[in-house]
């Protein structure tokens, strides 16, 4: 059964997706796996999205320690520079699909601290962003809408379409990141 | 003696075959990125695999500038980044901060507004040891304890919403006073949130404190003898738990602390040694029963109909090189604020000494001998956020 | 003790090297030099009356109209409950004091940090290392002339106003669209 799927945020598309193509973004979505990214206050509210009020497990996601284990990164805090390389590092070691949430306003855009020597101003910078959240800090709400637009994303990927080409630059607010591997 | 030249990419399998064989010892990042470690804080393990030789700290992945950032703002301007010194027990910082500009300035503040920020600043408190204890308990193994934890932390973060209007980084304090009254009805809510804590107090301690395996992995772990506390300048639970009963509330009082009855809990090594990391564990667990009693006072003590809000100048200028120390007792030890005024409307330099700076330098004497699942436990017990460490 | 009654101490147990406490302005220190230094700690820690157990703060100030750096060091008593301020200032040029960390263990981090944001060497530390920033950083911070590289490893440390960088990437998506229109048109 192919069904016609609508978004009306940002631009308007209509992808027919296959039976198949259902089934499988249906699993996918209903199991996204987040790895614990929380630097700073906003890994607190992550905490508690994954708490017992906000709670994210019912959307099927519950936190792994370890990037190879997990679908989502969820970059939840400040990111410094010290602290940049080990970011890549890990977005690195995350299996393909992979998709990232940038949490809060200082993963963004550097947040508050435009004047700090030390802060990345942005954590697109490094890797690139699926989802924005602004908040400082985000509630647990906010960021559960973020997670169900990743779900939304998910929900239009055709199983045949490669999701990232290597070689290809992808054109983005921060520097242009190119995929490598 | 030659120093060992730790094996490289283009030596030869035999010469790093025998390097390892001498050490016979890995060197192991722990974190940045653990679940365990509090924050983003590293530690190199010098270890066989079980037992530990030395455990070095490194921080400095959450450093922030907000030193050179309190250069640049105005006064009234840098109450929010102090919420992000301490996030989880950020009135604390907030109050540092306006003590410390308020002795600049000469300011005395309302009444009302020291019960408020009391008020606000007990709620935090009992916030902080939960997300302490909760996480501490989950790093012994035991992972049912956090969400409780959460729970109840959800309950006090709907509380705090409601007086300020954030739930983590609250920005309420002001130079001089606070920024919003309580809400009508106020006092009854936390009334009532005051009668269901206390009882879950009870049932935690049966669950978790007193439970066999919850003492048997922690007493006799680290025991911090009183003197060598001192010596590192630990602070707060940390140090009362060692057997110093020093409180700044209680000995050097500040704001409206000295018109409220309280106990100071002080580690006497009821299962193991005195200054043991239970015994750290038991003084916040019980520091959260003694807020819960100031809180009671408060309440019914806070005078009524007053003004929140100070006499501050629109423009805060203060004279150059005039210089103000404040010590706060915040959830996690003594946050002590040195504040230099400089020429315009902003600081010459701010510096912030927490209690958890401190509490890294003890790490490394502490953890010759340790196995890698002690050092966890005693990393919790020591109760360190990273943005303390880092600013 | 208050203040002036520790001062007094210390100068009748060190004479001329102590001078006086300087004027209150909030609060009142007590300058010394570098060089008498550790042996004011020493003192300041073993007297039975000052019994000065813990560095509770050590803090360094830049004054470059003054051509000076100040290193203040906040001093606390646990058995007698009371404090007390010394500063020692040092020139910008080539700031350096002999590290109080065989007195107070607690100077040890205290210390890197002053010399890692500040640039002030410590004599003696055990292990002067950055702490805060990454090792290979160059510079200062929180020094007031202090500069902000363009990059640090390729990281860019300015970022591009998000409205500029939209009107960027539109125009990258006309020209790519252009660009198809152009291939479609001689097939």
């Amino acid at each position: 059964m192919a069904k016609d799927y609508q978004q009306d945020f940002g631009s308007i598309i209509t992808s027919k997706t296959s039976f198949i193509d259902e089934i499988i973004n249906l699993a996918r979505k209903s199991s996204i796996f987040y790895l614990l990214f929380g630097l700073a206050c906003c890994g607190i509210e992550l905490m508690q999205t994954g708490g017992p009020r906000a709670d994210i497990d019912r959307f099927g996601s519950v936190p792994r320690a370890t990037p190879r284990q997990s679908d989502l990164m969820i970059v939840a805090g400040t990111l410094t520079y010290k602290m940049a390389e080990r970011c890549r590092l890990l977005y690195e070691q995350m299996a393909e699909p992979k998709y990232v949430i940038s949490m809060g306003s200082c993963a963004s855009c550097g947040g508050l601290f435009q004047y700090a020597y030390s802060v990345c101003k942005g954590v697109d910078k490094l890797v690139p962003v699926d989802i924005y959240v602004p908040g400082c800090p985000p509630r647990p709400e906010a960021l559960t809408e973020g997670l169900m637009r990743v779900q939304d994303k998910i929900v239009r990927e055709r199983w045949f379409a490669a999701r990232q080409k290597v070689g290809q630059p992808r054109p983005g607010l921060g520097i242009d990141y190119k995929v490598t591997a | 003696m030659k120093p060992l030249e730790l094996p490289t990419m283009d030596m030869e399998n035999k010469e790093v075959l025998r390097r390892i064989e001498i050490t016979g010892d890995m060197l192991l990042n722990m974190g940045p990125q653990h679940p365990s470690t509090h924050g983003v804080i590293n530690f190199l393990v010098q270890t066989d695999g079980e037992v530990m030789k030395r455990a070095i700290p490194e921080v400095g992945y959450l450093h922030r500038s907000l030193e050179k950032i309190g250069e640049r703002c105005t006064y009234n301007g840098f109450m929010p980044y102090t919420d992000r010194v301490d996030y989880i027990a950020a009135m604390f910082a907030n109050q540092g901060w306006a003590m410390a500009v308020e002795r600049l300035l000469g300011l005395q503040v309302p009444k009302r507004a020291e019960y408020c920020r009391v008020i606000a600043c007990e709620l935090n408190r009992i916030s902080s040891h939960l997300v302490s204890v909760g996480t501490m308990a989950m790093d012994i193994g035991a992972v049912t304890p956090f969400p409780y934890a959460l729970r109840e932390r959800e309950f006090i973060n709907d509380l705090l919403e409601e007086l300020c209007g954030a739930r983590l980084t609250y920005n309420y304090l002001r130079i001089g006073g606070v920024a919003f009254d309580l809400p009508s009805g106020y006092e009854e809510k936390v009334s009532s949130f005051l009668d269901h804590f206390e009882k879950i107090l009870d049932e935690f301690n049966r669950l978790i404190t007193y439970n066999e395996i919850f003492i048997k992995r922690l007493a006799h772990l680290a025991p911090i003898p009183g003197p060598m506390a001192i010596e590192y300048c630990l602070a707060g639970p940390n140090l009362r738990a060692s057997g110093v009963g020093f409180d700044v509330r209680k000995d050097l009082p500040y704001s409206v602390y000295p018109d409220f009855q309280f106990d100071v809990p002080v580690g006497k090594g009821e299962v193991g040694t005195v200054g043991d990391s239970w015994d750290r564990f038991w003084c916040r667990v019980e520091e959260m029963r003694q807020s819960c009693r100031i809180l009671r006072q408060a309440l019914a003590q806070i005078p009524r109909d007053a003004q929140i809000m100070g006499k501050v100048p629109r423009k805060i200028k203060l004279p150059e090189g005039a210089e103000a120390y404040s010590r706060i007792e915040s959830a996690r030890g003594d946050m002590q604020y040195y504040v230099v005024a400089g020429p315009g409307e902003n600081a010459h330099r701010v510096k912030i000494r927490t209690g958890s700076f401190t509490a890294m330098g003890i790490i490394d004497a502490l953890s010759r001998g340790l196995m890698i699942a002690d050092l966890v436990a005693l990393i919790a017990s020591l109760d360190v956020v990273a943005p303390e460490i880092d600013r | 003790m208050t203040f002036e009654e520790i001062q007094q101490r210390l100068a009748a147990k060190l004479g001329e090297r102590i001078g006086a406490l300087s004027p209150a302005n909030k609060d009142p220190f007590l300058v010394v030099q570098a060089a008498d230094l550790v042996a004011v700690c020493r003192l300041l820690k073993d007297d039975p009356d000052l019994a000065f157990d813990c560095l509770m703060n050590l803090s360094t100030v830049d004054w470059p109209k003054k051509n000076q750096i100040e290193v203040v060091y906040h001093l606390w008593s646990y058995p007698k409950r009371h404090s007390f301020i010394l500063k020692v200032q040092l020139d910008r040029a080539g700031p350096e004091v002999p590290s109080v960390e065989p007195v107070w263990k607690s100077a040890n981090w205290l210390e890197r940090e002053q010399f890692d944001l500040m640039g002030v060497q410590f004599n003696g530390h055990p292990d002067l290392r950055r702490i805060m920033m990454p090792d290979d950083w160059v510079g200062h911070p929180l020094r007031k002339d202090y500069k902000e590289e363009a990059q640090w490893h390729n990281i860019t440390t300015t970022r591009e106003n998000s409205l500029e960088g939209y009107v960027r990437l539109d125009e990258l998506a006309k020209k790519a669209a252009e660009a198809a229109a152009k291939k479609e048109v001689p097939s």
